[in-house]
């Protein structure tokens, strides 16, 4: 399949994140045809027909987590919006809020009407200097029209848009951790049950969105759940854009079909792997996904194709790696961060994270012992399932993944006390 | 309300009750850390993962509340397993230092390791270091290296106290309990946090290294440290005496009561018991002669006793003042000796607390025990306001209507009619103190009799609620002291009036037949939670 425009259509276009440019090209209207006709349950509807699923990693169904939110509540509602982006490898959420903004800022608009929240708060990653201030500017100029505000676009709603900084936590990007972030407390995340839908800001129902997630919501009301659906597969709808890094020709972000493999991606799309040389590995979802080899790129990019396969579409951070990269420092990378960002709140997580790291630090200065690459992988395990939040799950996936498909360049680390691959390379490039 | 079972075993509770509390009710106990009864639940330990039938991930156990039909497994592979991980997990960066640490013998690292564990190590890092004798406060000290992070002590300061001043600070394995900056543990509970922390982190700088904790025995007890009446422990060691520097009493710890002090006990109760065997304890009865108190025997003493309370009470010259610090079946068979003795005033006195003192969590401005219960025995039947008793009988003793006075326990020195009744009472020919400590008003006495200490007899007190709790003895006597009621049964027989027995428990049961407030309760019923009495108002010192 090819590449798709939809949220990317504006890319590249002058000012493409201004109000008069975004609406020139159509934006805007979703929301107009929303507030004049639409009632709540048929926008909800439309979303779930869509097979519209949460674009931040988790994957859940939009549609049916707006619908979680009670009606009867008499406590005011929230739409939050995760703009945390932070798990390594993606890139996606910075694109849209530097490009299209409005885009955002209409998604936002649809889901605050669809579950009845008069307030929205961006929690936006403390990093995201620039899209901060383009956010401000395009939030600046939707109250001057009146699209924000009492009465927006004259059609009788109510909403108002907060932007709040985080202050550089992975762990913020977790729902549950950045509505404690919110709030003004340290970011922990909670026990669930009770999830967002019911108890989330403040105490009251919330809804927490990524920010590709709700950039989509115009488009399908605009063209119809089943235009999006069509794109998709049969469970995960429409598109959704990849952020490609690591050894490619063409880094960046494509937006592309549900349907479209790992490999037309990274061949076609993103111009193979540079220098001509050959692919070793891929992380199809971000740092926290399990590592797949060369030979299984032939997969759909969509949440099933890659679940059925062990691993995840999470984020959408594809990662490249060719046939010169050391799988040993590659982990060691990933490992460094998970036991840097783990929030230290539940035990197997805490500890986990960081007795991983000291091992594959000892590894690294060749000080390794045969019984480590299994105690690698047996810590991994220990953590899995047993947090209160995915991190745990996070940070123990890929060191499984990794030990189980490169285990002879872990067993090589520990026997030879230093990386043989780093001298091949070093020797072939001289 | 829902039925679970729980390793085969099927239990009706109450709709949103947790697997664990569930399981503990039927005697399984579920492994845990941050879990606490009288904390919220943070669910971050980890230790309590249980298998639910028909869920596919371990569920803690603390928070999980149960539903209809649940299946639930707590000794299954994949728990046992999870377990393991969580224990080795949190021993990582454990310094294992248990031989010189305080903790050893009541740590649920060392307890758990032993019935879950029991793993070899697998770890070959070197152990973070974190601050270790960090001095908390004057009661706590911290050792950071040793802390499992179950955050128990942080909800205890947020929850209980509302204090704030400890929190978790950094992130992952960096994450420490700290004091907030530029603070100290300022709560007056802090001893609890000792109580609460699981493993060796939180030590109570009054009691560590005083004695190992499998030396100790523990006696059921009630605080007299205020009307509140909090239930505690008192631990002691009477096998390693000579560690102690014969100290017996080693420490005082909340034994909990959910309608009294739920979990916790206040500082001033915890560390109060020094006088118990401080060195002005009076350990044998003693007489003045020739301006010096010499120690006498018991005969002795109990005759001149004898002799002096009968000649007064025939001339009506007898003033008796008792102590709502004396248990009610003191209370009650000294007040039934001195009528039928006929004394011309039998009162009591409870000193006023200073305002502001009592607080909102468990602190009571009266600083008696008993105050209640000297009401319903003794204060109502005089029909006398409590706080005039002192008063009175300074007046009948400066009008020279009393030449013999018996004082239970008091030092009136302090009182707001102190000075008065302190001048009056050298006025006194024969002054008789029976009491537990030396003081100002002792000294002034002719005849002295070592009583024993709450933890040297069994007794009940009243609290302010009403609440009758039995406490049990816990040491012998120190010194030749004897409990007040064998000291007021060998002065019955010697003046020749009918004796009440000496064991508390009997005379309990004739206490409460005679006095309404009690009726209906005996030894058996009180059991270990006390009962309410039949109240009308509660009863309390006025704060002055």
């Amino acid at each position: 399949m090819p590449q798709v425009k939809i949220i990317t259509q504006l890319f590249g276009v002058e000012d493409s994140h201004r109000l008069p440019v975004y609406e020139r090209h159509g934006g805007y209207q979703a929301i107009r045809k929303v507030l004049s006709g639409m009632s709540p349950e048929a926008v909800i509807e439309e979303v779930k027909k869509s097979r519209l699923r949460g674009l931040g990693g988790a994957g859940f169904p939009t549609g049916l987590k707006w619908s979680f939110v009670p009606k009867d509540s008499q406590r005011p509602k929230y739409v939050v919006v995760n703009a945390d982006e932070g798990e390594p490898g993606t890139f996606k959420d910075r694109y849209i809020m530097m490009n299209v903004p409005h885009n955002l800022l209409e998604g936002i608009m649809i889901a605050a009407y669809a579950i009845g929240a008069h307030t929205a708060y961006i929690y936006l990653r403390g990093e995201y200097v620039h899209p901060r201030r383009r956010l401000e500017q395009a939030i600046a100029e939707a109250y001057a029209k009146g699209y924000l505000g009492e009465n927006i676009f004259g059609l009788g709603y109510k909403l108002d848009v907060y932007i709040h900084v985080g202050a550089g936590a992975y762990i913020c990007g977790e729902e549950t951790a950045l509505l404690e972030s919110l709030e003004g407390k340290k970011g922990w995340p909670r026990l669930k049950p009770p999830f967002p839908a019911t108890v989330g800001a403040f105490g009251c129902p919330t809804v927490v969105n990524n920010v590709e997630t709700l950039s989509y919501v115009p488009h399908i009301i605009q063209r119809g759940a089943e235009w999006f659906a069509s794109l998709g597969t049969e469970r995960s709808g429409g598109a959704r854009i990849l952020s490609v890094s690591g050894h490619v020709r063409r880094p960046g972000i494509y937006e592309v079909t549900m349907s479209t493999t790992l490999r037309e991606v990274i061949y076609e799309h993103a111009g193979g792997i540079r220098e001509g040389r050959a692919l070793k590995a891929v992380i199809p979802g971000g740092s926290s996904s399990p590592v797949l080899r060369a030979e299984e790129v032939d997969v759909a990019c969509c949440f099933d194709a890659l679940a059925s396969i062990g691993s995840m579409a999470g984020s959408g951070g594809v990662i490249v790696m060719d046939e010169t990269t050391c799988m040993f420092d590659a982990l060691h990378n990933i490992v460094q961060f998970y036991a840097h960002e783990s929030c230290g709140q539940c035990t197997p997580c805490r500890v986990g994270t960081g007795w991983l790291k000291r091992i594959m630090d000892r590894i690294g200065e060749g000080r390794g012992v045969p019984e480590d690459v299994d105690n690698l992988r047996a810590i991994a395990a220990d953590m899995l399932g047993r947090t209160i939040c995915p991190l745990g799950d996070a940070a123990a996936m890929p060191v499984m993944s990794f030990v189980d498909k490169f285990r002879e360049e872990f067993e090589q680390h520990v026997r030879e006390g230093r990386c043989s691959l780093r001298q091949t390379v070093r020797e072939a490039v001289s | 309300m829902p039925t679970v079972t729980i390793d085969g075993r099927s239990i009706e509770v109450e709709k949103g009750t947790t697997i664990l509390e569930a399981a503990k009710q039927i005697g399984i106990d579920i492994p845990h850390y941050c879990y606490h009864p009288g904390l919220r639940i943070a669910g971050s330990c980890r230790m309590c993962l249980v298998e639910i039938e028909g869920v596919p991930k371990l569920q803690i156990a603390c928070y999980t509340p149960v539903t209809d039909g649940m299946v639930v497994h707590t000794q299954s592979e994949k728990v046992k397993e999870a377990r393991r991980a969580v224990l080795e997990f949190l021993l990582v960066d454990h310094p294992l230092d248990c031989p010189v640490c305080d903790q050893a013998g009541e740590c649920y690292l060392q307890i758990y390791y032993m019935q879950h564990g029991l793993h070899p190590s697998r770890v070959r890092e070197d152990k973070l270091k974190r601050a270790k004798m960090k001095v908390l406060s004057e009661h706590i000290i911290l050792d950071q290296e040793r802390c499992i992070l179950c955050s128990r002590c942080v909800r205890f300061t947020e929850e209980v106290t509302k204090s704030y001043e400890l929190g978790i600070f950094h992130r992952g394995d960096r994450s420490v309990v700290d004091l907030y900056p530029g603070i100290q543990l300022h709560n007056r509970y802090q001893g609890n946090l000792a109580d609460i922390c699981p493993v060796g982190a939180l030590t109570d700088r009054q009691f560590r290294f005083r004695t190992r904790v499998w030396y100790l025995e523990h006696a059921k007890s009630v605080c007299p440290g205020c009307s509140r009446g909090c239930n505690v422990f008192v631990d002691y060691n009477v096998r390693r005496g000579y560690k102690a520097g014969g100290r017996r009493i080693v420490r005082l710890r909340p034994r909990p009561n959910p309608w009294v002090n739920k979990y916790w006990m206040c500082d001033d109760g915890r560390y109060g018991f020094t006088w118990i065997e401080a060195l002005d304890r009076i350990l044998a009865p003693r007489r003045a002669e020739g301006g010096q108190l010499r120690e006498i025997s018991w005969s002795e003493a109990i005759r001149h006793a004898a002799q002096w309370i009968t000649e007064a009470a025939r001339e009506k010259r007898l003033a008796v003042l008792l102590s709502p610090k004396m248990t009610n079946e003191e209370l009650y068979t000294a007040d039934r000796l001195f009528r039928s003795l006929g004394a011309r005033m039998i009162g009591y006195w409870a000193e006023p607390s200073s305002p502001g003192y009592e607080d909102e969590i468990l602190i009571r401005g009266d600083k008696n025990p008993n105050t209640a219960g000297a009401h319903w025995i003794v204060g109502r039947a005089s029909g006398i306001p409590q706080e005039d008793h002192l008063a009175r009988l300074a007046e009948a003793m400066e009008a020279g209507q009393v030449d013999t006075a018996v004082i239970f326990l008091h030092d009136v020195e302090g009182a707001k009619a102190g000075e008065r009744v302190l001048r009056a009472l050298q006025r006194v020919e024969r002054l008789i103190y029976l009491g537990t400590n030396w003081n100002r008003t002792a000294t002034l006495s002719k005849l002295v009799f070592p009583a024993t200490a709450f933890v040297e007899q069994d007794g009940t007190f009243t609290n302010f609620e009403g609440r009758v709790q039995r406490f049990w003895r816990a040491v012998e006597p120190l010194g030749q002291a004897r409990p007040i009621l064998s000291i007021l049964r060998e002065l019955a027989v010697a003046c020749s009036v009918e004796p009440l027995p000496e064991d508390p428990e009997e005379v309990f049961a004739l206490l409460a037949l005679e006095h309404p407030f009690f009726s209906g309760m005996d030894y058996d019923r009180l059991g270990e939670r006390g009962m309410r009495g039949q109240l009308e108002a509660p009863v309390e010192v006025r704060v002055k």
